[in-house]
């Protein structure tokens, strides 16, 4: 498919117009237990219930790595095929907030934990690579709670030190398309990685977008925007859309752009300004005197490649090679680990390529429908396999199969047995089908006669006559060969 | 044995583990003195009762085996005590009581010793004359208008009026040798990462060490030993094997090179500190050790170099003091910040808030690389003074202080002047090395003087035992009259 017709211009009197986005992705670590403390990282407690005096900065307590989420970091590097920097620094940076408990959050600035790499996009037009410019650990804060009552605030502290990290793509993505498919496709590494769950209603994910626009063909960037803090794809595809048009607007009519931080409001469907770049914090970043570098051994980090999982373009590759699939087949079905893992079983087991079409097609339609995962489908993977198999092999109609399909998801049942038991087997003996043929021509001979007189539209009639007759179970391969040559005859 | 308070902390170990005295008579002796000295206002808190009921603990089971069994200590009320009250001097603390106990004093209790109270000092350990503290200034027992050092001044003063057989303080850029130098006792600032910092109330982490104060070198290598060790709930601790400090404390120094630095003068310095260091000298060479000259040319950038990176640390270590959680909370203000700005202003005092305001200036966007970076580079150049020098030498003798102890609010008004009472503690803070006060003589005044030994990292035990040699042959005798009582 050709690139222009993907184009993401926005189009002003003066000039057509590219918009330059970056994404700081905040994905939540995946750990048992905090960044720098030993508490529980588990969502959905009762307010306060999961925080340590280091969590609450008490007086004398200080922070200890937690070794677990510096591997993760480092396998979220290795799986952006990035750099992993065996000397980095955690760094304060300062604030006052009621959500804050130290008034400084420790994080990385100067010495990330992870230096460049990039994500490979597939795109209708082609896979398109994405460049990372950093990722790097920090704590989270806790939060504020407005709206619990009229005049007071009240801050939970639970997630205050989870860990998080902090991935910051280059200014690669170019419409609200491409930064949909950098989100799902982090998501799915890191999901495959085990390095964060991407739940974005949970808050697992989010992100800042740093969107600026400039005149096609132009070499400088704009001045940009950042949008902070979008929970969904959603979110962000619209701020984009908004604050592009709105950068448009002003450059049209000659106005310049402050450089500011933007707050979307999902209600309104636009964004406001928060702060300006004069209002901005000044965050007096120096490095934790209560932490010492981290110096990472490569024999970690060339232990911790060993022990990666397959990635999701690898699958992808191998999926294509092994399995025969399209590009766009595979894609789909290496997007989250647990359905690759579902079809690599389906596939073993029965024909490879009816297995993808029928999962992309009736399978996923039933679960999206049910709202399910693929982890808790109705039809395990080894009955799937089973029912193609019994298309396959003409045991059974396509159409049939539907049937078998929906029995399937109400009884959890095994193919062979619902076919078995309702009598649902394909109609294949040709004498039986011949007979059949023979009693529909012999109700219809005025059709027969306009047939030969050259209708041939008339076929289609006749072969679901047959179906009706059979009950559908007629093979419709050879009730399509045995009438056409009883007509002939 | 009315005068048991008059001894060493060795010498009180021998009678109570060989039952002369038991350690409730020992902590009603030290109760009776403390009643007798509210003057001195060494105590900010005192724990009687509990003392009483862990004295009698002792007594009725009673473990010798401990390096500091039965033994009643007050300790700087900048270690966070499980349920008594921790206020690190300061208002924004004042009704603070941890839940936790600091790993320096749980090691102390688990040697055998139990909690006698705590003791004054200055604001978060910020002064060199504990007279920044909220609870009020505290007077050193060599005379009622002296200050006792500072920022464990508290400690000083109580170790000094026999208030308390032994204590620890904390040492930023000289908070436990300043003072012990003008108090007459041995104060040891340990190697950054000796003694764990977990609990301790925070002021410039990448300084800050405790370390102890006693009456004698035997006493500070009990403590020491008692108070230190690996501790992983602090990242900066130094992971290595105890050692038994004063089992191995020997006064043989026969050879050993000691280095002597031409920096260690400043202008207007009384004649006394020179001929004070010059009997230590005399004193270790006679010993049987060579005295050899060094130099170590950045010693003179120390001072303003400390003023960068101890605030620069404070004013983030402090930021956690904001009334929302815990501490001092104004009642005053109609949104979050005027609560912050009250709170702050109101909790903290002005020495605390002068190097809040100069921390936050040094890491300010545009001021950072001329001076929290730069200070970083010249205390590399600091500490690779030290290394370069103990390739020559095994210890270091300087000076503790350039003065004996002034009067009370004579430099409260001038902190550059008070700042320069650290000049020769400042650099091994800055370098992480141990060092040593001792007491060496008295001025003109009758005022006791110090002398610092500075050894390698991790090299207390020499140090030590220079000190114990050099403390048998001083002939110093603290004798200070108990005006107060």
């Amino acid at each position: 498919m050709s690139k222009e017709k993907f184009d993401y211009f926005i189009n002003g009197e003066k000039g057509k117009y590219e918009v330059v986005i970056g994404l700081e992705v905040h994905a939540q670590v995946l750990s048992n237990s905090k960044l720098f403390s030993g508490s529980s990282t588990k969502f959905g407690a009762d307010p306060n219930k999961q925080v340590s005096l280091i969590d609450s900065a008490f007086p004398g307590m200080l922070p200890v790595i937690n070794e677990e989420c510096v591997k993760q970091a480092i396998r979220t590097g290795l799986g952006l095929n990035a750099k992993i920097n065996n000397y980095s620094v955690f760094d304060r940076k300062n604030y006052f907030y009621a959500d804050l408990p130290q008034g400084y959050q420790i994080s990385q600035y100067k010495n990330p934990i992870v230096g460049e790499g990039k994500v490979l996009l597939d795109m209708p037009y082609g896979s398109k690579e994405i460049g990372i410019e950093r990722l790097h650990l920090e704590q989270d804060a806790g939060k504020s709670i407005h709206d619990m009552d009229p005049s007071n605030t009240y801050v939970d502290l639970n997630r205050s030190g989870i860990a998080l990290m902090e991935i910051v793509s280059k200014p690669h993505l170019r419409s609200p398309d491409e930064v949909n498919a950098y989100i799902k496709k982090l998501r799915t590494i890191m999901r495959y990685l085990g390095t964060c769950d991407g739940n974005m209603q949970e808050g697992s994910l989010r992100a800042d977008v740093n969107v600026s626009v400039r005149k096609v063909g132009d070499k400088n960037f704009g001045t940009r925007c950042e949008i902070k803090n979008v929970n969904s794809i959603k979110f962000m595809q619209m701020a984009i859309e908004y604050e592009a048009n709105r950068q448009v607007e002003l450059l049209e009519d000659g106005k310049e752009i402050d450089q500011e931080t933007r707050l979307f409001d999902t209600k309104k469907n636009e964004t406001r300004s928060m702060r300006s770049k004069e209002d901005a914090h000044d965050y007096r970043y120096f490095p934790d005197p209560d932490l010492l570098p981290l110096k990472l051994e490569q024999k970690l980090i060339d232990d911790l490649k060993k022990s990666l999982p397959e990635l999701p373009d690898n699958k992808k590759e191998r999926f294509i090679k092994e399995y025969g699939l399209n590009s766009y087949e595979a894609n789909v079905l290496v997007s989250e680990k647990e359905i690759s893992d579902y079809y690599e079983e389906v596939a073993k087991l029965s024909d490879k390529k009816l297995a993808a079409t029928w999962m992309m097609g009736d399978l996923f339609a039933m679960l999206n429908d049910k709202g399910l995962n693929i982890s808790n489908s109705p039809i395990s993977a080894k009955n799937f396999a089973e029912l193609v198999q019994s298309i396959k092999s003409g045991e059974i109609s396509g159409r049939i199969a539907k049937d078998v399909f929906e029995i399937m998801v109400e009884s959890g049942d095994n193919p062979k047995k619902i076919i078995e038991s309702k009598g649902m087997k394909q109609q294949s003996d040709p004498k039986e089908l011949e007979k059949m043929i023979n009693e529909i021509l012999l109700k219809n001979k005025d059709k027969v006669d306009q047939y030969k007189a050259g209708k041939e539209k008339l076929f289609g009639f006749f072969v679901g006559e047959v179906m009706k007759l059979s009950s559908g179970k007629a093979n419709p391969q050879l009730t399509n060969e045995i009438l056409k040559k009883i007509l002939k005859g | 044995m009315s005068n048991i308070t008059n001894q060493s902390l060795s010498e009180i170990l021998e009678s109570i583990n060989s039952k002369k005295i038991s350690s409730l008579e020992l902590t009603q002796a030290y109760i009776k003195n403390i009643e007798n000295a509210k003057k001195l206002n060494a105590f900010v808190t005192t724990t009687f009762d509990q003392a009483l009921e862990n004295a009698k603990k002792f007594d009725n089971k009673p473990n010798n085996d401990q390096l500091l069994s039965g033994i009643p200590l007050a300790v700087k009320d900048l270690f966070c005590t499980e349920n008594v009250k921790t206020t690190a001097g300061s208002n924004i603390l004042n009704n603070f009581v941890p839940s936790y106990e600091s790993t320096v004093t749980k090691n102390l209790w688990n040697n055998g010793a139990f909690l006698l109270g705590k003791l004054n000092c200055d604001e978060f350990a910020m002064g060199s004359s504990n007279e920044t503290s909220f609870f009020g200034n505290v007077i050193n027992p060599v005379g009622d208008h002296l200050v006792p050092g500072g920022s464990s001044g508290g400690s000083s003063s109580a170790l000094a009026a026999d208030l308390t057989p032994a204590t620890i303080g904390t040492d930023t850029g000289g908070s436990i040798r300043q003072p012990a130098s003008f108090t007459g006792t041995v104060g040891l600032k340990p190697t950054y990462g000796l003694c764990s910092r977990w609990g301790i109330v925070a002021f410039a982490s990448s300084l800050d060490q405790a370390g102890p104060m006693t009456k004698t070198v035997n006493d500070c290598s009990i403590m020491l030993e008692a108070m230190s060790g690996f501790d992983e709930k602090d990242s900066t601790s130094i992971n290595k094997k105890k050692e038994s400090y004063s089992k191995n404390l020997k006064d043989n120094i026969k050879g050993l090179k000691i280095g002597i630095p031409k920096e260690y003068r400043v202008d207007n310095m009384p004649k006394e500190i020179d001929e004070l260091w010059e009997k230590g000298k005399k004193i270790l060479k006679d010993l049987g050790a060579q005295l050899i000259d060094i130099s170590l040319p950045h010693t003179k950038y120390a001072l303003p170099t400390y003023y960068i990176v101890a605030p620069a640390e404070a004013s983030s270590n402090l930021a956690r003091y904001d009334g929302v959680r815990y501490g001092y909370r104004s009642q005053k203000g109609k949104d979050l910040i005027e609560m912050y700005e009250n709170t702050r202003s109101e909790g903290f005092g002005d020495e605390v808030k002068r190097r809040i305001l100069i921390g936050t200036y040094v890491l300010s966007s545009g001021y950072y690389d001329a001076y929290y970076l730069k200070a970083q580079k010249v205390r590399q150049l600091i500490k690779k003074d030290f290394d370069d020098s103990f390739t020559k030498v095994d210890a270091i003798l300087t000076p503790s202080t350039p003065s004996s102890a002034f009067k009370i609010g004579e430099k409260t008004n001038d902190p550059v002047s008070m700042y320069l009472n650290d000049i020769f503690t400042v650099p091994v803070n800055l370098a992480g090395l141990p060092a040593l006060s001792l007491p060496a003589g008295l001025d003109k005044q009758g005022y006791p003087l110090g002398l610092q030994l500075i050894g390698k990292a991790l090299d207390e035990q020499k140090i030590l035992n220079i000190g114990y040699a050099f403390e048998k042959n001083c002939g110093y005798k603290n004798e200070i009259k108990k005006w107060w009582s």
